[in-house]
């Protein structure tokens, strides 16, 4: 939702990274304001998933230019850690397996660690256990997740409930979903995009990285960004989606060559 | 941060830790005279000279074994001494005197404060052989008829009990290092569990009187009679360091009709700087033997020191439906090389043995693992199961895994289980993402890896076994 009154909470301009020397992403700009749901769609290997990690700042990329504040800062002066502490969250694409660790543990020193840092009461198991139980409602989850590892031999949906669980827990400004709709049955999209939706706010922001329209038909996007070739080619609201949907991704980057942007930079 | 407790951790020799020996020290150099002074200064009986003679001759045709997995530069046998008369250390007067550096290290151990100043060099006299705990632990024992002595005090107050089982496990000619250690061994500890009798407490070598200069060729032998029952643990999770860089132990356990031994270990010795130079030699040969039937030898080890560890705590199951168990952790880094495992030998009927290993290496360690699983032709009915995994922290390092196995009993069942893992940078960016720091991210990874090990130690020695892991590895990531 859009609010006249809102804040500005990631500012990103000009932002360039690259992966083992190739640039990747190539001058992304976006605002985003507290309230708001934006969709980042576009086609495979267009860098939108490369732009979510960027922002979370996974240690593969290296950035190359530009800025991005986040929350009034500096978001590249923080450390991973300490940008997930400072309400920034990343739905994983591929969620990942840790064996040996349950998953009420890893829940409890994330939800902890992050309590700490808002000078906030720590839980101890037993409290912790009947907290998670009600946030595990939202998302119809199963209890037994506790007590497994985190995410070892979850299947695609299970995994995707498990970040959306994690995001309930956190409580994010700003959560990134990157593809959290892929693998995903009917229902278990349904159950994830009402978990998203209970969890949006006026005070928070949501990205959702997305190839599909599928997922906007539960979540809606007060904007739709289109990304090809490491730049957000175009911008729109909600019907941009379902006028992807009808017509692909391809004369939105012809028409963004047509609006006159050097031809050289465009999939170079 | 993580580079300062790093250095905390691995610290070289420091004032508060030197041992200065006085004169009585033997030139250096082995011969049967060298061990004839040995046999002289402790005046031992006959016998025990005539073990260590033996023992002697036997080393002289043996040779150093190639096969571990492991490299050092030649040892020059002649140029160790090997006798120095037990005097007491240089002590400090007062825990103020201690390097304050060290028991920021004791803190974050959570080691006791009594253990403190005893791990610390500091007089603890009055704390350990007044009327306080020693006594009172040693008088408790006493009351049930439990020996836990001294192996030198034992030789000379039960010299028919240490006669009886000495060399019974480890023969004197059983291995290179064991057959130095059978002659030239100094000290170590002695523990009888007569019959029927469960001992009341976990025995520790941390409360065992006189143990200080037990030296680098240190002895233990531990008897369950029928029915007995005993924990023993041995070592602490302080780091400790030492002058002799050769450390050769024998120990050996010997476990009558339904009786029960369990051995725990948590071995943290000086490792060597980060380049590998200075760190403990620790070759040592552990065995027990399940002599009568329904016993139970349980090994569990938590190795985290030493520059090299040449180890195989092994189970001889003689007696039917005997049970053999070992469970280890085994964490190498910088330089560290670890060759280690254990051998379960089935003689007896039904008999059963577990083996649960984990390794971990980090910077640019080796870490092996050996296993021997042997079926003799009588052992109808015997099973084993064997798990072995490996975990790799960053890609300077190395693990190995040697299972052997010999099966001549066509009824006895052999399982193996073996995985190989690497903490890598995304499962770390996954815990970061969540708020959580490469430390305290690892130290949870390596706890989940290590859980099946740390279950079978008693509860403070777990405690204390998880918080060294996680500072031996902190600032090997990220």
């Amino acid at each position: 939702m859009i609010y006249q009154d809102s804040r500005t909470l990631l500012a990103v301009r000009d932002l360039r990274a690259t992966v083992n020397g190739t640039e990747i992403l190539k001058g992304i700009d976006l605002s985003v304001r507290s309230g708001e749901v934006h969709a980042i769609m576009g086609p495979n290997g267009s860098g939108k998933s490369t732009f979510a990690k960027v922002l979370a700042g996974h240690p593969a990329y290296a950035v190359s230019g530009g800025e991005v504040s986040f929350d009034g800062g500096n978001l590249f002066e923080l450390e991973p850690e300490t940008r997930s502490r400072r309400g920034m969250f990343l739905g994983f694409q591929y969620p990942i397996e840790i064996p040996g660790v349950a998953n009420s543990q890893f829940l409890r020193l994330a939800y902890n660690t992050l309590q700490a840092e808002r000078g906030k009461e720590e839980l101890d198991p037993l409290e912790f256990d009947d907290f998670v139980r009600e946030k595990m409602k939202l998302l119809e989850m199963n209890p037994d997740f506790l007590d497994r590892s985190v995410n070892e031999g979850f299947s695609g949906g299970e995994k995707k409930r498990n970040e959306i669980l994690q995001m309930a827990l956190l409580e994010p400004k700003l959560a990134i979903l990157d593809e959290t709709d892929s693998g995903l049955d009917i229902d278990a999209l349904r159950i994830v995009a009402n978990g998203v939706n209970h969890l949006a706010t006026r005070d928070n922001a949501i990205i959702l990285v997305t190839h599909y329209q599928r997922l906007l038909n539960y979540i809606k996007p007060d904007f739709v960004h289109v990304m090809d070739a490491g730049r957000i080619v175009k911008t729109g609201g909600s019907e941009l989606a379902l006028e992807l949907e009808a017509r692909g991704y391809d004369w939105v980057s012809a028409e963004f060559i047509a609006s006159g942007t050097p031809k050289a930079e465009v999939g170079a | 941060m993580s580079s300062i407790l790093q250095n905390l951790v691995n610290q070289p020799y420091q004032h508060g830790f030197i041992t200065e020996i006085e004169s009585d020290v033997a030139p250096a150099g082995l011969s049967e005279d060298t061990i004839r002074l040995i046999s002289r200064k402790k005046n031992e009986p006959e016998w025990l000279l005539e073990f260590r003679l033996k023992a002697y001759r036997q080393w002289l045709t043996m040779e150093e074994p190639g096969w571990p997995n492991v490299k050092y530069p030649k040892i020059n046998f002649q140029a160790i001494s090997y006798y120095s008369a037990p005097k007491p250390k240089n002590k400090l007067a007062s825990m103020d005197e201690v390097d304050p550096e060290l028991l920021r290290t004791f803190e974050k151990l959570g080691v006791p404060m009594n253990e403190r100043a005893k791990l610390a060099g500091v007089a603890v006299d009055v704390i350990f052989d007044s009327v306080s705990v020693a006594t009172t632990y040693k008088a408790k024992l006493a009351q049930v008829g439990i020996i836990f002595c001294s192996i030198s005090e034992a030789v000379r107050e039960h010299p028919e009990l240490v006669r009886q089982y000495l060399g019974s496990v480890v023969p004197v000619g059983d291995n290179f290092y064991a057959a130095l250690n059978s002659a030239v061994f100094t000290d170590g500890s002695f523990c009888f569990i007569p019959k029927g009798v469960k001992c009341p407490m976990d025995l520790s070598t941390y409360f065992r009187i006189n143990t200080e200069n037990s030296g680098q060729f240190e002895r233990t032998l531990i008897v369950a009679e029928e029915g007995a029952s005993v924990s023993y643990l041995e070592g602490c999770t302080a780091p400790k360091f030492d002058t002799n860089q050769l450390h050769a132990a024998v120990v050996e356990l010997i476990a009558l009709d339904n009786a029960d031994i369990k051995y725990s270990t948590v071995q943290n010795w000086y490792a060597g700087d980060e380049n590998g130079l200075g760190g403990i030699y620790n070759f040592v040969t552990k065995r027990g033997l399940c002599k009568g039937v329904n016993s139970r030898i349980s090994w569990t080890q938590v190795e985290t020191g030493s520059a090299i560890t040449w180890k195989y705590p092994s189970c001889v199951l003689r007696g039917d439906n005997s049970v053999g168990e070992f469970y280890s952790v085994a964490l190498t880094n910088h330089h560290q090389q670890a060759d280690t495992g254990t051998k379960m030998v089935h003689i007896g009927r039904n008999t059963r043995s577990t083996i649960v290993s984990k390794g971990i290496s980090a910077g640019h360690s080796s870490n092996s693992y050996r296993g021997l699983v042997r079926m003799t032709p009588a052992a109808a009915g015997a099973r084993n199961y064997s798990r072995c995994d490996s975990m790799l922290i960053g890609d300077q390092c190395s693990a190995n895994t040697f299972p052997y196995i010999q099966a001549s009993n066509p009824a006895a069942m052999v399982e193996h289980e073996a995985s190989t893992s690497k903490i890598g940078e995304d499962q770390l960016f996954y815990f970061a993402q969540r708020g959580i720091g490469a430390e305290e991210a690892v130290s949870m990874i390596i706890n989940g890896f290590c859980k099946d090990v740390f279950q079978q130690l008693p509860m403070e020695f777990a405690v204390e076994a998880t918080k060294l892991l996680g500072l031996k590895l902190e600032g090997s990531v990220g």
